[in-house]
């Protein structure tokens, strides 16, 4: 980490730089190494030649910006990094103001107080159409959005618009496609990484054949359910069906739910697939799903949890290291192509400036991108941060499964919802699946009281 | 009352030299007094319970005007009716188990020497904030008894009765000669014979996970008039099954797995294998259908769901007893204290044993400290939102749910503010005639 840093210091600008306009040849030559390589790379052609940024700003001295997130920790310190880019190269201040989930009730109480961020970051669509309604986010100007159009492919384009105006820059992404397991069980069990839902059974089998439980699912949290559910449904109905879904166009009570269920139940059903059994499940939040899955030696509780590029962070809390102890594979398809869920934070714009908007177009820019994917824990959408810039192997390999999904990836859906249903712990999808994972019998049950919250949440 | 007219007199030095009566003359300077005091009260109590009561007559948005729609959500919805009911329980047994326990508590050791060290630690609990119990129950009723303090203690009870088995996992795996034979037993598919030496594959169980003894496999000798087989692991490390149904290098045996040969539904002949998984059945068992009972597989006793839907309200009030009988123990023997002593002497000369003593003296003599503990308690259990909101897991907070709790959720998680308020006017109505009681009750005792 030391050693990345300080490399990171001096030639961080101009690998930034390089990165862009050199991305095939270093996607090249990038696949095999990891750690800091990619910054290596891009200093050292840098020192020869390359020196035009891809991004230009306007000269912005004596001008001052507050952006608002939810980012704590890490997460903070990583975009003020990229934050402190933008004063060095436009003259401005920029000052990050922590807010408090939800986001959005934070910046209401700002702009009822009549001090609201310049930019703030907002982690769903719905969030930004919310934003719009009131009347507090202000459009993306001329050059944000030809930056955006650049860098983004239609569909992540297409998730900031609101009413055919761009409002939001998805600046950060989070795969939510992603199987995470204990290499050591893998390996004692002799399985290999599943590509199709029918060989992750197999694999799920081979895995308690050999003495250890397939799965920990952390049901306590019922997000962590209806990520499930997202990922199987999406594969499995198809894109078109999954958007009819999200905006309750078609009916939970429809086949097509039903037939998801019951393929899930082919693993949340069997109670020795699953850690601690259902209730044991029940009990388990996200966490601790992830952390007994990666501790305990040959006999973790779980080889396999299912949940999003995050799980890194819970990883770290363990002795595992990642990329060699715990692992990942892209959750497989059910139906024809693998399924690719994502969640993410867009920039919008609240207070339309100069200054503002530069901001925004700078975040739009695989500059910015690439800065904060070479610090970690980060995963950027945007098309042309060359996959190099990750600093390990298996975030480079998240990163090209979000890429390579192109248009085809579909946000969360539980966020697309309204809060009532999609987001409230005991209530709504959250609650109906965790009573489905106690008695994944009941497919019927379940549907109908999926279909009653959602038509008393989305008022129809 | 001294004190009161040093208050009144203490701007005296200021004021006219001439004093005056101390009521009427000087109401001017009363309200100026009074002022702070009311400012504060309203803008910090009465408007918000105003304003409460004003929001929750109209809609989400707070536009328009929605009549009584709030209240009457408030009477349908399954959510809050659960809360309902989970109130009148908290209500009912909190205070009446932390006061009765801080009565036992109070009258043993007012008469043990340690009794003023045992009351510190009984009261502890009241310096620890209900969000830090709340994280300490969290875990203690953790299902997990490597965890849950709960569970470990239940756990440990239960299998000093009752023996876990050696192979709670293991089962046939693919293509096996086994099948379910109906309460976690396995039975051969065909009748097993004599010389021909049986094969009972089984997969599910890590090689640490073995009973100690446990060996290699070997393969059964044929030996004539007796029955034969072997019972293992059929599972390599790293390779999978290797051979499959046929004993691999590095496969252990099911040391101490019991067999049972089975004919027309009794048992002929049982076995034990040997540490190799080796058996021999004697040739009684020719012809018969082999059996593994289910005692062999019964899965390790994991204690009870304290934390599922219907043991989460009990277990949280165990919490919130945990925390108050402390407060109770201290108020009641602050009572006992000021009881005379004599009338428990009279009675005790009259020839009432302890009970009779406790049962007819002491406890009609406690009786107003004893309602103002459990009324006090009352008011506090009717807002209780903190233990239940942190330790209930997401899956069974709506079992656990509480009027409290189910106020912030309507109001802050689900945008409902005109609901939120309505439940906010209706914990008030239930809270006012308790409060009515303890201010009556007060007054009473001021007069006395």
């Amino acid at each position: 980490m030391g050693t990345r840093r300080t490399l990171g210091r001096t030639s961080r600008i101009a690998a930034t730089l390089a990165a862009g306009a050199l991305a095939l040849s270093l996607t090249a030559c990038g696949g095999d190494d990891d750690g800091g390589g990619g910054g290596d790379k891009g200093g050292q052609q840098d020192g020869g030649k390359d020196t035009a940024t891809s991004v230009t700003l306007p000269k912005l001295d004596g001008e001052s910006l507050e952006v608002a997130a939810v980012w704590t920790g890490a997460e903070q310190e990583n975009f003020k990094k990229v934050l402190a880019e933008f004063e060095k190269r436009t003259g401005a201040k920029v000052t990050f103001v922590p807010a408090q989930d939800p986001i959005i009730n934070f910046l209401g109480s700002k702009i009822a107080g009549g001090a609201p961020p310049d930019v703030a970051m907002l982690p769903q669509p719905g969030a930004i159409k919310q934003a719009v309604d009131k009347g507090w986010a202000k459009p993306l100007g001329a050059e944000a959005t030809k930056e955006l159009g650049e860098n983004y492919s239609p569909g992540w384009q297409e998730i900031g618009k609101v009413g055919g105006k761009q409002y939001g820059v998805y600046y950060k992404a989070a795969n939510k496609s992603l199987i995470w397991y204990n290499a050591q069980v893998f390996e004692n069990a002799g399985a290999a990484e599943p590509k199709t839902w029918d060989e992750l059974l197999t694999a799920a089998q081979t895995i308690y054949d050999s003495g250890v439980t397939p799965f920990s699912v952390g049901g306590a949290d019922g997000w962590t359910l209806t990520d499930w559910f997202e990922n199987v449904y999406l594969s499995q109905a198809g894109p078109e069906k999954y958007d009819q879904l999200a905006k309750h166009e078609i009916k939970w009570t429809d086949p097509s739910v039903k037939e998801a269920l019951t393929t899930l139940a082919e693993i949340w059903g069997k109670k020795d697939y699953v850690a601690g059994g259902a209730s044991g499940a029940l009990q388990t939040e996200f966490p601790a799903s992830v952390t007994q899955t990666f501790t305990g030696g040959d006999q973790p509780k779980a080889g396999m949890v299912y949940e999003g590029d995050f799980v890194q962070v819970n990883i770290g809390e363990t002795d595992a290291e990642i990329g060699t102890d715990a692992k990942v594979f892209p959750f497989p398809s059910v139906g024809d192509t693998a399924p690719v869920v994502s969640g993410g934070d867009a920039a919008v714009v609240l207070e339309d400036s100069k200054a503002a908007q530069a901001l925004a177009t700078w975040l739009a820019s695989p500059d910015a991108a690439t800065i904060q994917a070479k610090l970690g824990g980060y995963l950027s959408p945007n098309k042309n941060v060359d996959v190099s810039a990750y600093p390990n192997d298996v975030q480079k390999k998240i990163a090209e499964a979000l890429v390579a999904a192109g248009d085809d990836f579909r946000f969360d859906m539980s966020d697309q919802a309204p809060q009532a249903f999609g987001g409230t712990p005991g209530k709504g999808e959250w609650k109906a699946l965790q009573d489905f994972l106690k008695n994944p019998k009941d497919v019927a049950g379940a549907q109908a009281k999926l279909e009653a919250d959602a038509a008393a949440a989305y008022g129809s | 009352m001294t004190s009161a007219t040093a208050a009144g007199t203490s701007p005296g030095p200021a004021a006219p030299k001439s004093r005056r009566s101390v009521t009427g003359t000087r109401r001017t300077v009363a309200a100026l007094f009074l002022l702070p005091a009311l400012v504060l009260l309203g803008a910090l109590v009465v408007y918000p319970i105003g304003y409460s009561l004003v929001r929750s007559f109209y809609d989400q948005s707070g536009d328009s005007f929605a009549g009584f729609d709030n209240y009457q959500a408030l009477f349908t919805d399954d959510g809050i009716r659960t809360a309902l009911k989970n109130n009148v329980i908290w209500v009912v047994f909190a205070p009446t188990v932390a006061t009765a326990l801080g009565l036992i508590f109070a009258v043993l050791t007012e008469r043990i020497r340690w009794g003023t060290a045992f009351k510190l630690v009984v009261f502890m609990p009241m310096a620890i904030s209900m969000l830090a119990a709340g994280i300490i129950f969290r875990l203690v009723y953790d299902q997990d008894p490597d965890k849950g303090v709960a569970n470990a203690v239940w756990v440990g009870v239960h299998d000093t009765f009752a023996e876990s088995s050696a192979f709670p996992k293991a089962h046939p795996g693919r293509d096996s000669p086994l099948e379910p034979a109906g309460g976690g037993a396995f039975v051969t598919k065909r009748p097993v014979e004599a010389g021909t030496p049986v094969v009972v594959p089984l997969v599910g169980v890590a090689p640490d996970r073995m009973p100690e003894g446990a060996k290699q496999a070997a393969a059964a000798e044929p030996e004539d008039g007796k029955v034969t087989g072997t019972a293992w692991q059929d599972f390599t490390r790293g390779k999978g099954v290797g051979k499959l149904g046929g004993v691999d290098v590095a496969e252990l045996g099911y040391a101490g797995m019991r067999i049972e040969a089975v004919k027309d539904g009794e048992v002929v002949a049982s076995a034990k294998a040997a540490d190799d998984g080796t058996f021999t059945l004697p040739a009684a068992a020719d012809g018969a259908l082999l059996r593994l009972p289910a005692d062999n597989f019964k899965e390790p006793y994991n204690g009870l769901n304290w934390l599922g839907p219907s043991l989460v309200t009990p277990a949280i009030i165990g919490s919130y007893v945990w925390m108050w009988a402390g407060f109770a123990m201290v108020l009641i023997a602050a009572g006992l204290a000021g009881m005379p002593r004599e009338l428990l002497e009279a009675a005790r000369v009259d020839g009432a044993n302890e009970w009779q003593v406790f049962r007819r003296v002491t406890v009609p003599l406690l009786a107003p400290v004893l309602a103002v503990v459990a009324v006090t308690l009352m008011i506090n259990v009717l807002k209780v939102f903190d233990l239940v909101f942190i330790i209930a897991p997401g899956s069974s907070q709506d079992d656990a749910n509480v009027l409290a709790l189910e106020l912030y959720r309507k109001g802050f998680a689900s945008d409902q503010p005109g609901v939120a308020s309505a439940i906010a006017v209706f914990l008030l109505l239930l809270v006012i005639p308790v409060m009515w009681f303890n201010v009556r009750r007060l007054r009473r005792e001021v007069r006395r």
